[in-house]
């Protein structure tokens, strides 16, 4: 039996996850990282990508959840993401995910105003995040 | 001296005001549990966020070269005022308050020689203050308040126009006035800064379960403190928005609540002195006609 560590995942409009895991794995802003029981105290930025918690030494994440950027307060005992926006990954659907993707790219061929563009070019980023977090999984 | 006919077309009048402020009234009650549970399922990312914000700047030693949001630009001349309100009325005071803190904190700034331009949130604070310092509002936001539920991303547009502006060097103070909601019957109207963001004062509302042991353990950090901090200050900001917006909401809903309640038992006592004029005059014009029968008998 190993170790636990408090395991806290929040967003601006909810707080998603509270409970012990025995890791989790964060996708740092300088390459994704691991967090366990113990771990040095740290803060770190973290990228658009997919948070993996583990639990009981099981070799399969039990839960993975796709973040859009955030903050990683680590301390001994304790790991909170403060996460932008975070969705299940189980959540994502491929299809709907590129129709929108081919949505947002017509948007940005209309799209006259600078600000409209800028707004749209994050959002088209933001996805192709989320579609990499779904292919990048079923490719593993 | 109005007619009987007159008195129950009012009674009837009255009494259907009654009935929409009594549903307008159930209806804020309703919203206003969820806008409350909103509120509440945004707090544990506002206390995180405090928490690891007040650790960061423990590290960071602040410089001129230090993030803009945090040290100011060196000059307090040209001042940004965020002010939130409903997009609705019939809330009681809720509206003219905050736009009183406004006007009052407006010609505070305007007294010094400041400059002053707004941003409005919610279409009631723009009409108002449309009329009095119309050329200084550079934005609205409209239509973001009467949503059954706000959007953080909503949120982030208003802080993205601030940020914006801020880094166009358009203005060197922004405060946020908004709403805050104590409980239900009060609302107070707050007056926030929000660039350059107070370090000191957060170290105190930050965090207290940080304590000796965890304050001195050192703490890496991924990248620099110095980044971290730069990306964590708009992220605060965001935050301390659409806490505003928020609170806002469930202030809106509450005072409405509260309005529309004192609303609908006015519209029954109206209802109670009218129907006991109403029978008076029937009595009167009852006996009056009585009288008239006799007399006229008593002539025969």
């Amino acid at each position: 039996m190993t170790q636990n560590i408090a395991f806290e995942l929040v967003s601006p409009e909810d707080r998603l996850v509270s409970e012990p895991v025995s890791m989790a794995i964060l996708p740092g802003e300088e390459g994704e990282f691991g967090v366990g029981a113990n771990h040095s105290a740290l803060v770190a930025a973290l990228k658009p990508g997919v948070v993996e918690l583990y639990k009981n030494d099981e070799k399969e994440p039990f839960r993975k959840i796709f973040i859009a950027g955030g903050f990683a307060d680590v301390t001994g005992e304790s790991c909170t993401v403060l996460a932008e926006e975070a969705v299940n990954v189980d959540d994502l659907k491929q299809d709907s995910l590129e129709s929108t993707l081919k949505d947002l790219m017509e948007d940005i061929a209309h799209a006259t105003d600078e600000v409209e563009k800028k707004r749209l070019r994050r959002r088209v980023d933001m996805t192709k995040a989320r579609i990499s977090a779904l292919t990048g999984r079923l490719a593993l | 001296m109005p007619s009987l006919r007159d008195y129950r077309d009012r009674i009837v009048s009255v009494k259907s005001t009654r009935k929409i402020t009594s549903a307008m009234k159930m209806v804020a009650a309703s919203k206003l549990r969820r806008a409350q549970e909103h509120a509440q399922a945004s707090q544990p990312y506002a206390q995180a966020m405090a928490a690891m914000l007040a650790r960061v700047a423990r590290n960071v030693i602040v410089t001129d070269t230090s993030s803009k949001l945090l040290v100011g630009t060196g000059s307090e001349q040209r001042h940004l005022l965020v002010v939130v309100t409903a997009d609705r009325g019939l809330c009681g005071g809720f509206n003219a308050n905050v736009v009183r803190a406004a006007r009052l904190k407006a010609a505070e700034l305007l007294a010094d020689g400041r400059d002053v331009s707004l941003v409005c949130v919610g279409r009631k604070g723009r009409d108002v203050l449309r009329r009095t310092h119309g050329s200084r509002i550079l934005q609205s936001f409209l239509g973001l308040m009467g949503a059954s539920k706000i959007e953080f991303a909503q949120a982030n547009e208003v802080t993205e126009f601030v940020l914006e502006k801020f880094e166009a060097g358009e203005f060197d103070v922004c405060t946020l006035i908004y709403n805050e909601f104590v409980s239900v019957l009060v609302q107070k109207p707050v007056v926030q800064q929000l660039i350059p963001f107070n370090l000191p004062e957060l170290a105190q509302t930050g965090d207290v379960a940080l304590t000796e042991e965890t304050t001195d353990s050192p703490y890496s950090f991924e990248p620099e403190e110095e980044l971290i901090l730069n990306a964590l200050l708009p992220r605060n900001i965001s935050v301390q928005i659409y806490r505003a917006l928020l609170d806002s909401a469930a202030g809106e809903h509450a005072a409405r609540m509260t309005a529309m309640e004192n609303a609908t038992r006015n519209a029954g006592d109206m209802i109670k002195g009218l129907t006991l004029k109403y029978n008076r005059a029937r009595q009167a014009y009852i006996t009056k006609e009585l009288i008239e029968i006799i007399s006229g008998a008593e002539a025969v």
